[in-house]
């Protein structure tokens, strides 16, 4: 019963990752869903750094793994407090919308 | 001494009043703008008439006076300098004369212009370019005046400059004037190659040591001289509008009239005459140009004359005439008879400038109307400026009694210069056999164009009264080519209410404009007869001195006592035929001139539309300019030059950086996309570099 093993791990990262990728660069409606995805991908990247700490027994991945879920938190804060004072300027949220930087 | 700063102040005294009303004019005022000028130029006039009377009597001996250093490189030694002797000294007086009065008239013509400083002192500023012209000492001060009294004129012609006529006419005197200069400065450099200096006083001692020096070109020889004095000439047709450079005078006219009659009749115009007498020791030795000189100087006063015939317009009407007399002038000076040049010039610019400052009094009285046929029966209403008028008419067609050698002052030099033309003509000249036939026939036509001015103008029914309408729906139907500008309104605001509104009341000038008039008058009639001895007669030797130069000290002059008796009747005889002709179309049988016009008979047509040199020259040489303009413009500075330079180099970074731009789309998740696909390069990159590294 030990067929759950460090690729499973690695393999979930690398799906989680891939969706997240795609998150961004599919979606076309909210850039709340870029956020969330961006979230994403910083997990699956946690996914990873717990998987190798556990399976090379040792603690580094696991301190690193705390720090990218604090600098994810202050980035989501971050993050949604621009969205507010984007909406709050703009109206609406939408990706295809927010082109200003168009050359 | 003293004659030195006398004759430098006549020059430079004009000057300085030109700087004071042109600079200062503004801010003190037209009338003291208008008093200095004035003023300075009849000090300048006494001071003139001064220097005269002593180089005449022989009290001066001719002298040159050097005041400054103007060019001095190797041989090519100039200076500012005065030359007095004879020849300058005749042309000071009626330079000075002239421009004075004209100076006068202008307070009385120009009295509704509200820049008057501006016109004073360009008119002063005209007079001294033209007195640096006349005591010029070497060519190159010579072609400073020459070049000085052009701007002058072309500042003058356009001195309306918001009237586009007035504009387009000063560009076409310009350009053709430099036309002009293109040949008179080829012939100073010719000269210059020739005798290696170009001082007056050290070229003509050369002159007869050189005569024969030419060089083979084209299988023949050429004389040095000859070329010389032709190129020269081209300049004087330039600026004594001589046909195929006329084209310019009569459309001078656009300027203010008291213009036309200092610059474009009694002075400037004659600068070529003054520059062929004044080189006449060159001249002398240059048989092919002196023939040039004559047959050009013929022809053109006899096209003049036609042309002069059919025009309408008053002021356009004398502008021929002053082109035809200034080929009497001319061709006086090809057969050698420079004495007789020059007294021509004399008179002629006593009763020329009469002529037209008589005009411009009947177009102040007219309110600026110059159509001859709206005019008719101003006698009664204007009796001085007729009486003016009269007396130049009289003066220009030469009427005089040959027996008792009693005239008005054109009978004494036109008939001595078609005597002189004859005593050529009999010494075996083919060209003086043509001058003289060409002379006598533009003698009567000259009658017939100046009698039919006065019996238009002043006789006849009037036109002016209720008949403007009518006269006006005719002279628009008129025009038969658009080249034809024919009557001019000047634009003052005197005559914009004058015309077409309401009958015109002509009335007569003021005193500021008759007083020339009569000073004038008194010229035309007696300039003649008191200066006949001294420029042509038994004295002229002893008058001219060393200024003018005939090959072996024999003059052409012909003593009228010698002549046969048909000849000194003939000019006498035509001037009577023009008259009648002139008083049977438009006295006995009115309507007749009408009548010709409406025909349009093929020699009305050639006349009136001047023989079409303007349509000609438009159709080549104005055509020819503008395709090679345009061909240079578009082709070569907008296509080649700019198009590969400047342009070319702002068009390609627009077009990158417009390409460039697009890649910036503006959505966020293009840019993350690039951004990953860069991270996966770099890693890719990284992956594969690293790994070979540790293999």
């Amino acid at each position: 019963m030990s067929g759950v093993g460090l690729s499973h791990y690695l393999a979930v990262a690398a799906i989680l990752f891939t969706i997240g990728v795609f998150g961004i660069f599919v979606n076309r409606k909210n850039v709340i869903v870029i956020l969330m995805s961006i979230e994403m991908i910083l997990l699956a990247v946690n996914i990873n750094l717990v998987a190798f700490s556990a399976f090379l027994h040792e603690i580094t991945g696991q301190v690193f793994a705390m720090i990218v879920l604090t600098v994810a938190a202050a980035e989501a804060a971050v993050g949604l407090a621009i969205l507010v004072t984007f909406f709050r300027n703009r109206g609406n949220i939408e990706v295809d919308d927010a082109s200003v930087m168009k050359g | 001494m003293a004659r030195e700063i006398i004759v430098a102040a006549i020059v430079l005294l004009p000057l300085s009043a030109a700087v004071i009303a042109g600079l200062f004019g503004r801010r003190i005022g037209d009338v003291a703008s208008m008093g200095v000028t004035t003023g300075v130029l009849f000090v300048c006039c006494a001071l003139a008439w001064y220097v005269f009377a002593n180089v005449a009597t022989g009290a001066w001996t001719p002298f040159t006076a050097e005041l400054a250093p103007f060019i001095d490189v190797g041989a090519f030694r100039s200076s500012w300098s005065v030359r007095v002797d004879t020849l300058s000294a005749v042309m000071l007086i009626v330079v000075t004369t002239v421009s004075a009065l004209v100076h006068l008239y202008s307070w009385g013509y120009m009295a509704e212009d509200d820049s008057k400083p501006r016109f004073f002192s360009y008119l002063s500023f005209f007079t001294f370019a033209m007195l640096s012209l006349v005591t010029a000492a070497d060519f190159m001060q010579l072609f400073f005046g020459w070049e000085g009294v052009g701007l002058a004129s072309y500042l003058l012609i356009g001195f309306w400059f918001k009237k586009p006529t007035a504009n387009a006419a000063a560009i076409k005197a310009f350009v053709v004037n430099r036309i002009g200069d293109f040949g008179f400065v080829l012939g100073i450099i010719t000269t210059f190659w020739m005798f290696g200096t170009i001082r007056f006083a050290e070229i003509f001692p050369q002159v007869a040591a050189h005569a024969k020096e030419g060089w083979w070109f084209a299988g023949r020889e050429w004389l040095g001289v000859d070329l010389a004095c032709a190129l020269l000439f081209v300049g004087a047709m330039g600026k004594s509008a001589q046909l195929f450079l006329h084209v310019w005078l009569p459309d001078a006219m656009e300027g203010p009239t008291p213009v036309s009659a200092l610059i474009h009749a009694a002075t400037m115009v004659t600068a070529g005459v003054y520059m062929v007498c004044l080189l006449s020791p060159m001249y002398e030795y240059a048989p092919t140009a002196k023939a040039i000189v004559t047959v050009i100087g013929a022809v053109t006063a006899l096209y003049a004359a036609t042309v002069g015939m059919a025009q309408n317009d008053i002021k356009r009407v004398i502008a021929y005439s002053t082109c035809s007399q200034l080929g009497y002038m001319f061709f006086a000076a090809g057969v050698g008879a420079y004495q007789a040049a020059m007294f021509h010039l004399f008179t002629h610019a006593f009763f020329k400038g009469l002529l037209f400052l008589a005009a411009g009094s009947v177009i102040t009285a007219m309110h600026h109307e110059q159509d001859m046929r709206a005019m008719g029966g101003l006698w009664r209403r204007t009796p001085v400026t007729y009486a003016a008028m009269l007396c130049g008419t009289l003066a220009i067609t030469g009427v005089g009694i040959p027996v008792i050698d009693a005239g008005f002052s054109g009978f004494y030099s036109k008939d001595a210069i078609i005597d002189a033309a004859y005593a050529a003509a009999a010494g075996g000249s083919g060209v003086g056999t043509f001058a003289f036939v060409i002379g006598v026939l533009a003698a009567g036509l000259t009658s017939l164009y100046s009698w039919r001015l006065i019996f238009m103008t002043f006789h006849g029914r009037p036109h002016w009264a209720g008949a403007a309408a009518e006269a006006h729906g005719a002279h628009a139907g008129g025009h038969s080519s658009e080249a034809q500008i024919e009557t001019h309104d000047e634009p003052l605001e005197h005559g914009a209410d004058g015309r077409g509104h309401g009958p015109i009341e002509p009335h007569e000038s003021s005193w500021s404009m008759l007083a020339p008039l009569i000073a004038l008058s008194i010229g035309a009639v007696a300039a003649g007869f008191v200066f006949d001895r001294a420029f042509i007669g038994s004295g002229h030797e002893h008058f001219w001195r060393q200024a003018l130069y005939n090959i072996g000290g024999r003059s052409v002059l012909a003593e009228p006592a010698s002549l046969p008796a048909w000849v000194v009747w003939l000019p006498l005889v035509a001037t009577a035929i023009g008259f009648a002709i002139a008083w049977w179309a438009y006295i006995a049988r009115p309507g007749t001139g009408e009548r010709i016009a409406a025909n349009r008979g093929p020699f009305w047509s050639l006349f009136y539309n001047k023989w079409y040199f303007d349509e000609i020259y438009d159709a080549t040489f104005v055509r020819l300019a503008r395709v090679l303009g345009d061909l240079f413009w578009k082709e070569g500075d907008q296509k080649l030059i700019d198009g590969l330079g400047p342009d070319g180099v702002s068009a390609l970074s627009y077009e990158t950086g417009r390409r460039t731009a697009r890649l910036q789309t503006g959505y966020v998740y293009h840019y993350a996309f690039v951004m990953l696909a860069g991270v996966v390069a770099l890693l890719s990159y990284a992956i594969v570099f690293f790994s070979r590294g540790t293999r």
